[in-house]
């Protein structure tokens, strides 16, 4: 399928050129920097909409694809394209920068330019990320897009702002090179920089392992998973709000996008053979990192853990897959683990993004994320306490919600590969339960707190809009999560074939 | 024995630099006391010229002339003419800070275009001797630059350090060219190639002969073991200096190390490329590790200059030519950042604050924002992040030394690489993170300077959206 322009393009630098524009002209005239970023925002989801009415479902193959030659002696491309995996994705992208550019609108003050052109910058990056089909393009959007963060944590951050986005930096880094020493290996051995040519050539056991670590270390930092996810609870408790919302929602999916597009069909024989790694990890960060939840007493800190053990069911879905081929002999049943682990990835973005919204709206009143300073706000904030426990919900797996989706597909998948490991993945259902109802007791129910509680404002148009939406498209995705579904059927199959076929020559 | 009168044409350029330093050199006694600026602008014009002579006699033929020890092929046109363009940024970014620190001197601009010279003649060298007359030309040039400023006793003992550790270098070099040519008994690159090739050499002391001169060769590349001298004279020299000598002589250092090893002894590739090996890994390391813990950014630069220098010598440890060919393309956008780095340092520096600490920089983000956004441009790319032009540098030398198989070394390269990271952004972190100690204002830096910089932090960045031409450049040369 391809329309008659460069759609994946015009996404990619329509945000950037608005950024540049915005850090240009939007010096000392702060409301034009907003309203512009805010157009270039809504213009680019707009503008994204034809990728899901003009997508072909029946297909796994590459669409829109663009394709022209960058740097012709190393055969490096400007390889563009998506599939049924990485497009809701990039929807998820978009859709969810409007609501990020709201959510700054009274909350920056300072370098009101700077913000709002790194946030856009960064919009079109992420795209990039996830339409690049030339692993060198991969990996220049995936590090460019730390700069622009990199500058948001440390200048609009909390108190240990620059001790969190030096650690941000220099985690991902960290797994990011050893990503692209993959990449050069792989292009010494293939000749090609082409995301499809690595799926497509055969690669030695020693050296799949090797490439597969190498990825791991790459996507595990960036998902995070345990134990490399110390990053992840600093650099989320210091963003500001919109920073968080970005992290949570989008970059983490980048980490789980690395694991589809790259580990799984490149290393397949050594996926399957660290399959136990993987799940093991995934347990453990949905278990364990789950009961750290349960104890914070920072509302950011508590989401950003539970945002981990969130991301533990996207590769808990996608590594299961091999458990349970190894233990049918078939991929049938593994479909439904890879499609609850994309499913998973759209609905935490929505739900995180939507909680880390939440507490910024009560941090913009009270200047505080300590449980301990709240109680009692549903009674001066009724609107509010309405969306916070439905995305509470959410967050906890309440059927009926998008959370409840992917997570339960994962663990039906989990299920038929080792009970055990299902009932593992299922106490989550209580514990994120737990830790997320005790907080939206602690901070909502009960007698008002104290005067700082009694004063506080119901929502305001803009944060019920923004509130409104998320909610809408949270429940709606629960109810009839068919459409996201339908669009990555064919993906997840020819990747579930990739996948569980060996590449060993 | 006949005399036959050489052909002068492949030798034009110099001929031309050389008339006109002399002619610079004497003019300034004349002219420097009527018109301030004369000298400057009949350096940078001499330049253009040089540049424009080169353009356009361009050439990818090879041609040899002077019995043989002066050669002009594709290779030295581009690094000459990439000596040239970084050579106006330096004259371009010094002219105000020498105007400011009463250190004007006609003087500088002649002995800047002698070391030009003296690089330009080692980038063309077919021959130990015109190797050596070249290395010597540059060297005492940059000597007398360094102690121009004579009442700084850091200048001097940077003068001093540089002189006697360079002279140990040459001597190094000389006594393992002295070997080969005892080995081979001749001093002409082509013909030493020949004889190594033949097999016809001594080994031993062939062998003892490429130690001494890759010693020689790691002194004036400033690779660890041998870079003592690199952050005392980048310190302790006069920022325009320390400018000039983190740049042009880069490249022409290349240009020997390509010449001698690769021209010169491609027979003896076992031997030299263990010792780079050695020097390369040492570098990366010991560079990126000492500049973590540095205050002066001086310091910082040379430190990860060194670091820098060890994934240059990467290109070379491939021996192959699209490893030569990765190494140049990592010396001239190594020569451009510098440039750019160090320009930034002078468009900041006024009289009484050198502006050559990392604390310095504190809230530059609020001071001068264009500033800070062109600083973090070079930061970033030297830091290989992209999509800044450094990162292309790093990925073209790492492809090259997985593809002849050292794999390992690429995984040394890139651990540095993130702890390299980390100094290139405490400093990014200084200038949008931290607020400025004392509250004065910066001085508005001239219009002239904030162009220049932005002209060569930009060409980063467009360089690092479209790699692929300058990355033509360099393959052409060696390839063709």
């Amino acid at each position: 399928m391809s329309l008659g322009y460069p759609i994946l393009s015009t996404l990619i630098w329509l945000p950037i050129i608005v950024g540049f524009i915005v850090l240009f002209a939007g010096r000392n005239n702060p409301a034009f920097a907003k309203w512009f970023s805010l157009g270039g925002a809504v213009l680019t989801f707009i503008l994204s909409l034809p990728l899901y009415f003009a997508f072909d479902t029946t297909t796994s193959a590459m669409q829109f694809v663009e394709r022209l030659s960058w740097i012709p002696q190393y055969n490096i491309e400007y390889f563009l394209g998506v599939d049924g995996l990485s497009m809701p994705l990039i929807l998820l992208t978009t859709f969810t920068q409007i609501l990020v550019i709201a959510s700054a609108w009274t909350v920056i003050k300072e370098r009101v330019e700077q913000y709002m052109g790194a946030f856009m910058i960064m919009q079109g990056l992420m795209i990039g990320v996830f339409a690049a089909l030339d692993s060198i393009l991969f990996y220049v959007f995936w590090e460019a897009l730390l700069i622009p963060m990199f500058i948001v944590i440390g200048k609009w951050g909390g108190p240990r702002r620059v001790y969190a986005t030096m650690k941000f930096f220099l985690y991902t880094f960290l797994g990011s090179v050893f990503m692209l020493v993959a990449f050069l290996y792989m292009y010494f051995q293939s000749g090609s920089f082409s995301i499809l040519d690595f799926h497509a050539m055969p690669i030695g056991m020693t050296a799949q392992i090797l490439i597969f670590l190498a990825f791991l270390i790459a996507f595990a930092v960036k998902i995070p998973m345990f134990p490399v996810h110390t990053w992840l609870p600093d650099a989320h408790v210091e963003a500001p709000t919109a920073g968080s919302v970005v992290l949570a929602a989008i970059m983490l999916k980048m980490g789980g996008y690395g694991f589809v597009r790259f580990s799984l069909p490149i290393t397949p024989d050594a996926a399957m053979t660290l399959d136990l790694l993987v799940i093991a990890l995934s347990l453990i960060a949905i278990v364990y990192i789950g009961f750290i939840a349960l104890i914070q007493s920072d509302m950011k800190k508590l989401v950003a853990y539970s945002s981990i053990a969130h991301m533990g069911f996207v590769t808990l879905g996608m590594f299961v897959v091999y458990a349970i081929v190894r233990e049918t002999g078939s991929v049938e049943g593994a479909a439904l683990g890879m499609e609850g682990a994309m499913v998973q990835m759209i609905s935490h973005g929505f739900i995180s993004g939507a909680m880390f919204l939440a507490i910024g709206v009560l941090y913009d009143r009270m200047h505080t994320r300590d449980i301990g300073a709240y109680g009692g706000v549903v009674n001066t904030m009724p609107w509010f306490g309405f969306f916070a426990v439905v995305f509470a919900m959410a967050n906890a797996g309440l059927p009926g919600t998008s959370g409840f989706v992917g997570e339960f597909m994962v663990i039906l998948s989990a299920f038929k590969a080792n009970v055990w490991w299902g009932v593992l993945a299922a106490t989550t259902l209580i514990v994120g339960a737990a830790y997320t109802l005790w907080m939206i007791k602690r901070v909502f129910f009960g007698q008002v707190a104290n005067d700082n509680v009694a004063k506080l404002q119901d929502l305001n148009r803009r944060e019920f809009i923004i509130m409104s939406i998320l909610a809408f498209v949270i429940v709606l995705l629960g109810v009839w999560p068919n459409p996201l579904l339908e669009v990555m059927h064919a993906s997840v199959d020819n990747l579930l074939i990739q996948a569980t076929t060996s590449k060993l020559y | 024995m006949n005399f036959v009168i050489p052909d002068f044409a492949p030798a034009i350029p110099e001929i031309v630099l050389l008339a006109l330093a002399s002619f610079i050199l004497i003019a300034d006694t004349v002219w420097s006391v009527r018109y301030k600026h004369a000298t400057y602008y009949a350096t940078q014009i001499s330049l253009v010229i040089v540049g424009l002579l080169l353009l356009f006699s361009f050439t990818s033929e090879t041609t040899v002339t002077f019995h043989e020890s002066f050669v002009r092929d594709a290779f030295a046109d581009v690094l000459k003419l990439f000596i040239v363009i970084v050579s106006i940024g330096v004259f371009l970014f010094s002219k105000e800070y020498l105007a400011n620190n009463d250190f004007y001197k006609g003087e500088f601009f002649s002995l800047g275009l002698f070391a030009i010279l003296g690089m330009f003649v080692m980038v063309s060298a077919y021959n130990f001797i015109t190797l050596f007359v070249g290395l010597e030309i540059m060297s005492l040039a940059l000597y007398a630059m360094i102690a121009m400023q004579r009442d700084s006793s850091r200048a001097t003992e940077a003068a001093m350090k540089y002189f006697v550790l360079g002279a140990l270098a040459t001597g190094l070099l000389l006594y393992g060219l002295s070997m080969i040519y005892g080995a081979t008994g001749s001093l002409t690159i082509p013909e030493v190639k020949a004889v190594i090739d033949a097999g016809k050499a001594n080994a031993t002391v062939l062998a003892f002969g490429v130690v001494f001169v890759v010693i020689g060769l790691g002194f004036k590349l400033g690779a660890v073991p041998f870079h003592m001298w690199v952050p005392d004279v980048y310190q302790g020299s006069p920022t325009p200096v320390t400018l000039f000598i983190a740049s042009a002589p880069k490249i022409a250092a290349f240009a020997i190390v390509y010449r001698l090893l690769v021209d010169g002894m491609p027979g003896l590739v076992v031997d030299w490329q263990q010792l780079l090996i050695i020097m390369s890994i040492l570098s990366m390391v010991v560079g990126t590790v000492i500049a973590l813990v540095q205050t002066d950014f001086k310091r910082l630069l040379a430190y990860s200059g060194i670091a820098h220098i060890g994934f240059l010598l990467l290109g070379f440890i491939a021996a192959s030519p699209e490893g030569y060919s990765a190494a140049m393309f990592y010396v001239l956008i190594y020569a451009i950042t510098s440039v750019a780095a160090f320009g930034i340092i002078l468009a900041l520096s006024r009289k009484g604050l050198e502006f050559d600490q990392i604390k310095d920089f504190a809230g530059l983000n609020q001071r001068n924002p264009w500033l800070a956004a062109m600083m973090l441009i070079i930061m970033f790319s030297m830091a290989g992040v992209p999509p800044f032009i450094g990162f292309y540098a790093k990925l073209v030398v790492l492809e090259e030394v997985i593809t002849a198989g050292f794999t390992w070394l690429a995984i040394i390269g890139v651990i540095t690489a993130i702890a390299g990271a980390f100094y290139y952004l405490r400093v990014i972190k200084v200038m949008y993170f931290d607020t400025p100690d004392h509250d004065s204002a910066l001085p508005a830096t001239t219009r002239e300077m904030s162009v220049a910089v932005s002209v060569f932090s930009l060409s980063l960045l467009v360089m690092g959206i479209m790699p692929a031409w300058l990355m033509a450049v360099a393959y052409n040369s060696l390839l063709m």
